[in-house]
């Protein structure tokens, strides 16, 4: 894309120069490290650093100053890439090491019922919570997000209403899950009193967070469905109702599918809001609208607090589980938006 | 139409006109769920409102340590804010770089993948940053926040109390907060650069712009107010962000500005995490009157957000 291969007059340096200069800085930097004994990350750090110095004082020796500008951006944009990166790989690293030796078939199938001090313990009674609130809290979300986004791609069209609730939707995805956690607690205890606690109000609060990112992707994957299908539909004499469940839902399903899961993945990790409304318990609670009800991310923080190292061996556990389940909904949807990939063109 | 006419009539259930009852039952179905969005966020300000009144003038007891509702949220003011600016300032400039990196430097093939290595890092639930946070990031970053002390302790930020002895500061937790709203402000800003007309760039490039000078004078004044709605987004999300602040963070209820300091007021959010097991009624009205700051706070950040993003959409347009 850049310029290597126009025709300029001023002389460049050659296309192999950054790498020649890279292993530079690597040895240049290698030198103090093995002398004062520095660990890869600092010896990292100090070869970025000559090479961010000495790349773009080359380049102004040969190409002159714009040039060199551009080879300092260049190498600061790379940095930051890698720096950025740098995090996700330690947390997965941390995750996975830590969280490898704790899991066994006792830690997926028991439960912390009369678990005192440094006895095994597991977690099949977050798992479930997890997975009734989770449940819930889809079932509560999908309908009313898909709806909604037929509303405001096939009725709404371009009304002041639909604007306001399109634009009201995006200010939503932007709510605290803390206080969706509130919100929940507040309703259910103006209704039941003031120690009500239930995995239902979880779900209600997940579901908060979980709307308009299913309303935004559904909507979405809506407009993508091209018009040409909806009117030749329309010509059919086929009523608008069933123009948009037979023709556009259908054509749109993959996309819409997706969405749900990516929502499903990014709801499931949510701690503060069930740890206000759900609450937490040692054994297995079934009963969604009855009783504190711990789930996975609740069980990890509890464990944590904890601060004894069985309780963090438990919380690493816990957190493999949990990563996993998240990276499997973010491949399913991967796959499923694979399968049913929208057709364009037809 | 006639009631001969349509093949429709036939499959249905033979009742007279039923796709005109069925299409208008759909459509007050349909607007029912788009409503029911409205009165979600209006239910949203009246519940909390409802419950948490009387946490805003109660009686001094409640407050403990302090006496009145106005000087128990200080603290905790002071720290959210603190925090969040850690939080932006830090990941800003590598949001930026990287949704540069990923629209404009990466190899073609290569940005999707990229792409998607920003998004799994929005896809690590808070409660596992949390637990790095605490445990390996804290850790690591103590001796430079005691080098901070060292050389920056005239500052009110990094003095004059002592530097945290485990790393478990205000700071630390800043710095998890920015790599957790790194994605968003990544993927917004980089929507915006990828946005830019094609045939600005090269105009750019055809008159000898190099690569940086193209990026500053066609792409970046052109993504100006996307990135300060990415940036907005970006500080409402670290506004309430909780379990990163309520597991990194040892606290105290002492006001103060040094955020390297052996301990710090907790953050809103977090001090609702925190609290929230052993309160009383009182307490937990209080609690919730609290939440209703943060919600307010975060959404008028959010309301402004997507109000420039949207007057930037409608700039665009024309």
């Amino acid at each position: 894309m850049s310029g290597a291969a126009m025709q300029i007059a001023s002389p460049r340096l050659p296309r192999w120069a950054p790498g020649l200069v890279g292993v530079m800085a690597l040895a240049v930097a290698g030198l103090p490290a093995i002398l004062s004994g520095w660990g890869v990350v600092a010896w990292l750090l100090a070869a970025l650093l000559v090479f961010a110095v000495a790349m773009p004082l080359w380049s102004r020796l040969v190409e002159g100053r714009r040039a060199a500008v551009d080879r300092l951006v260049t190498t600061l944009v790379w940095a930051s890439f890698v720096f950025a990166v740098s995090p996700l790989i330690w947390v997965l690293w941390v995750v996975v090491s830590q969280g490898l030796p704790a899991i066994n078939v006792d830690f997926l199938t028991t439960s912390m019922l009369n678990v005192i001090g440094d006895e095994q313990g597991g977690i099949y009674h977050a798992l479930l919570g997890t997975l009734l609130v989770t449940l819930a809290a889809t079932i509560i979300s999908v309908p009313i997000g898909i709806l909604t986004a037929i509303y405001l791609v096939e009725y709404g069209a371009r009304s002041r209403a639909a604007r306001t609730i399109t634009f009201l939707v995006d200010v939503m995805t932007g709510i605290p899950s803390i206080v969706a956690g509130l919100f929940a607690l507040s309703l259910f205890v103006l209704i039941f009193g003031p120690a009500y606690r239930s995995g239902f109000g979880g779900a209600v609060a997940l579901s908060l967070l979980m709307i308009p990112t299913v309303v935004r992707s559904s909507e979405e994957m809506f407009r993508l469905v091209p018009s040409d299908l909806r009117e030749a539909s329309y010509a059919l004499g086929v009523p608008k109702w069933r123009t948009i469940l037979r023709v556009v839902l259908p054509t749109s399903i993959g996309g819409v599918v997706t969405g749900v899961v990516l929502a499903i993945s990014r709801v499931i990790g949510e701690t503060a809001p069930l740890l206000v409304v759900a609450g937490a318990t040692d054994g297995v609670n079934t009963n969604l609208f009855d009783g504190r009800m711990t789930t996975l991310p609740v069980f990890i923080f509890s464990q944590y607090s904890s601060s004894t190292p069985i309780g963090y061996e438990r919380a690493w556990g816990g957190a493999l589980v949990l990563i996993v389940l998240v990276m499997v909904l973010n491949l399913i949807a991967r796959i499923i938006g694979r399968i049913f990939a929208p057709a364009k063109g037809h | 139409m006639t009631a001969t006419a349509s093949p429709e009539r036939t499959e249905s259930t033979g009742k007279p006109r039923p796709s005109q009852r069925g299409d208008r039952a759909f459509a007050a179905i349909v607007r029912v769920a788009a409503f029911m969005i409205l009165a979600a966020l209006v239910a949203v300000f009246v519940f909390l409102a409802i419950e948490g009144w009387s946490g805003f003038t109660d009686v001094p007891e409640t407050y403990a340590p302090f006496t009145s509702f106005l000087t128990y949220i200080e603290p905790l003011v002071v720290s959210t804010i603190l925090a969040s600016a850690i939080a932006v300032i830090v990941a800003v400039p590598f949001s930026i770089g990287i949704a540069l990196f990923i629209s404009h430097y990466a190899p073609r093939r290569l940005s999707a993948v990229l792409a998607y290595l920003v998004d799994l890092l929005a896809a690590v639930p808070s409660v596992v940053f949390g637990l790095w946070g605490g445990r390996y990031l804290a850790a690591y970053l103590q001796p430079m926040q005691v080098w901070l002390h060292d050389h920056f302790g005239f500052l009110p930020f990094f003095g004059p109390g002592p530097p945290t002895p485990n790393g478990r500061s205000l700071f630390t937790a800043g710095i998890v907060l920015a790599i957790m709203i790194l994605p968003i402000i990544t993927a917004i800003t980089r929507e915006v650069f990828v946005q830019t007309p094609r045939l600005h760039e090269e105009a750019a490039l055809a008159l000898g712009a190099t690569r940086w000078e193209m990026v500053r004078y066609a792409v970046l004044p052109y993504a100006r107010s996307g990135m300060v709605s990415a940036i907005m987004l970006g500080l409402g999300r670290a506004l309430g962000e909780t379990m990163a602040v309520a597991m990194v963070l040892a606290t105290t209820p002492e006001t103060t500005l040094n955020v390297i300091g052996v301990a710090s007021p907790p953050t809103i959010a977090a001090n609702i995490a925190l609290n929230y097991k052993e309160a009383t009624p009182q307490r937990q009205s209080l609690l919730i009157a609290t939440g209703l700051v943060l919600f307010v706070a975060t959404f008028l950040v959010n309301y402004v957000a997507r109000w420039v993003a949207g007057r930037n959409a409608r700039k665009m347009a024309r």
